[in-house]
């Protein structure tokens, strides 16, 4: 099977919302890169590192071949990545934690570029958000939506400047966001996926 | 909060029926059964979104908001087992009865309600398609058909503003319906009900990600807005397929009369919202009350207005045709009749066509439905006889 956007074997096999509506697609590596589709069980960083960033220092034909896919598993209700993809729905509200990481571009595909909600949230989140503990909560929280924003930023701006071919810029803005992903692994654990 | 639990029942049943029991077939409609499309002339018993006209009903006909729900700790109902179903469906109901939501509420358990039942639901805009039908049981449960999963809606009556449909493919979808272009009533309206279920119900909520639902594409507000558009003049002047792709490309979605993969029969379409992350409600209301909307509102107005003023002979032509094909035809389906009624209601809102009120042709619109056709003719029929009924029951109401 022939990727969709070149001439290559396709050899990434992905479900994506689009409009609403689950279709398969199928990419070479280096478009499924572009595209920001992730192999089952790749983190951002297995992206950065196995596609994106050979790619930027040129090094594309000798890259790592990824690791063979593991699809991950709901600890909570034992649903697993695969199953979601031919359900179209998960198995439990933990699943959104579970699958966190794949789950992201899906997500910002299907609404708009968003990650973050906003909008009515049930009182007992907000009271509980006004105890002093949660203070603190409802500071993590920011800080922690807008190291997302940043990072989705970042991202996007890397994306560009290697599809300008501007690899000067992409590789600033990859250190830029090597350091932001480490140091958010440092201030939020549960983002290590 | 647990200990507030008022009767099950806010409204005592007088025909000593127990309004709790399976199917509303049984019961007298005025004690909250299933409605009674029977009795859908007479006062009262009409859902309000057709009987009152509201703002802009020359082209919108409804406004609806719904709103998914899970609660915390279940599995989401693809995946559950009957028994799991059967306690979600237990939780809530107890919860829903008793949380005050409005005057007078009618529960119906739908896998002991007979199929003619459901459908009558569907038709009225009450249930999805899906929960009519159910869906089968996860891994895990005994094997049983999936007209027999326990789920339930309930309903707020007469009004039938308000529906609950437990265990679809959320444990709750929330839904407001009112006439006409009235989305800002419907949100506040059911956001304060939501207020009152999520004090006694434990959803599931991520501060990051917001209402977790079974499928991604709901998450975050869970919200879907919607609204009803008669836009027959959009369809003649061909001008429908601009406002098609111009919805198409603002990330709303337009659907027909009876929602996804449904044709936009009676050329009756429905707009709504896809977008529910990262957009909070109000931003979402502003842009569909205040802008969308209005626009295709106007659109379809100007159509109708050039229509009116270049083509008025074939216009003038094909609302009568239409209205002489509804009251002379000895045999019709339901698809055919609800294209004639939409020119009918064009008509009607213009002028053309006198005594007839918008109200009269938005019921027929209802009743030639499968299953409200044969509730009001009081029996089930195979399709030529149902055709043969349709037809005169249109006749009756067109010419007395
Ligand atoms: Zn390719
Ligand atoms: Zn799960």
């Amino acid at each position: 099977m022939k990727c969709e956007s070149c001439d290559n074997e396709a050899t990434v096999h992905d479900t994506l919302l689009r409009e609403g509506a689950w279709v398969e697609v199928h990419f070479c590596e280096a478009c499924a890169a572009k595209q920001g589709i992730a192999q089952p069980g790749a983190s951002l960083n297995d992206l950065l590192t196995n596609f994106v960033l050979p790619q930027i220092a040129g090094e594309a034909a000798k890259r790592p071949k990824p690791a063979k896919a593991r699809t991950p598993v709901c600890a909570e209700c034992g649903f697993t990545f695969e199953q979601f993809r031919q359900a179209g729905l998960f198995g439990c509200p933990s699943c959104y934690t579970a699958f966190e990481s794949l789950l992201l571009p899906l997500l910002e595909r299907a609404h708009e570029g968003a990650m973050q909600h906003v909008g009515k949230v049930p009182k007992r989140i907000t009271e509980a958000a006004s105890g002093k503990e949660s203070v603190n909560g409802a500071r993590a929280l920011a800080e922690r939506r807008e190291r997302l924003e940043r990072e989705k930023l970042l991202r996007r701006q890397l994306d560009d400047a290697v599809k300008s071919e501007q690899y000067e810029l992409a590789a600033k803005f990859r250190d830029q966001l090597q350091r932001l992903l480490d140091s958010s692994r440092a201030a939020d654990p549960s983002r290590n996926a | 909060m647990a200990g507030r639990k008022n009767n099950p029942a806010p409204e005592p049943d007088p025909q000593g029926g127990n309004p709790d029991s399976g199917s509303g077939s049984e019961r007298d409609p005025r004690a909250g059964g299933i409605p009674n499309g029977g009795t859908l002339g007479g006062a009262g018993t009409l859902a309000e979104w057709l009987t009152n006209g509201g703002e802009a009903c020359d082209v919108v006909l409804s406004s609806r908001v719904r709103l998914a729900r899970n609660l915390a700790g279940h599995l989401f109902v693809h995946r559950a087992a009957k028994d799991e179903r059967e306690r979600v469906l237990q939780t809530c109901r107890d919860w829903i009865l008793g949380a005050n939501v409005c005057d007078r509420i009618m529960w119906v358990d739908l896998h002991e309600s007979p199929q003619l039942d459901r459908n009558l639901l569907v038709e009225r805009h009450l249930i999805s398609k899906q929960h009519a039908k159910g869906k089968p049981a996860g891994s895990g449960g005994a094997v049983s058909p999936a007209a027999d999963e326990p789920r339930a809606v309930a309903i707020s009556i007469p009004d039938e503003r308000l529906s609950i449909m437990v265990n679809e493919e959320d444990h709750l979808r929330i839904q407001m319906m009112h006439a006409g272009l009235s989305l800002e009533e419907c949100w506040k309206h059911v956001s304060a009900i939501d207020d009152k279920l999520e004090a006694g119900l434990d959803y599931a909520f991520s501060p990051k990600l917001g209402y977790l639902t079974a499928c991604p594409t709901n998450v975050g507000t869970g919200m879907r807005m919607s609204v009803m558009l008669h836009l027959p003049a959009l369809k003649v002047t061909g001008e429908i397929e601009k406002v098609k792709r111009a919805a198409t490309d603002m990330n709303l979605a337009v659907r027909g009369f009876y929602g996804e993969g449904s044709d936009a029969i009676g050329d009756l379409y429905q707009i709504s919202n896809q977008t529910t992350l990262g957009k909070p409600e109000g931003a979402v209301l502003t842009e569909l009350q205040d802008s969308i909307i209005p626009e295709v509102i106007q659109y379809e107005r100007h159509a109708r207005n050039t229509l009116l003023s270049k083509r008025r002979a074939a216009l003038d032509d094909q609302v009568f045709r239409a209205l002489g094909a509804l009251t002379h035809a000895r045999l019709i389906a339901a698809d055919e009749a609800m294209q004639l009624l939409s020119l009918v209601r064009l008509g009607v809102v213009l002028g053309i066509i006198p005594n007839l009120s918008v109200q009269a042709v938005n019921t027929l619109f209802l009743l030639v439905q499968p299953a409200h056709l044969q509730r009001v003719l009081g029996k089930e029929m195979d399709q030529e006889h149902r055709r043969i009924g349709r037809a005169a029951m249109i006749r009756e109401r067109l010419t007395k």
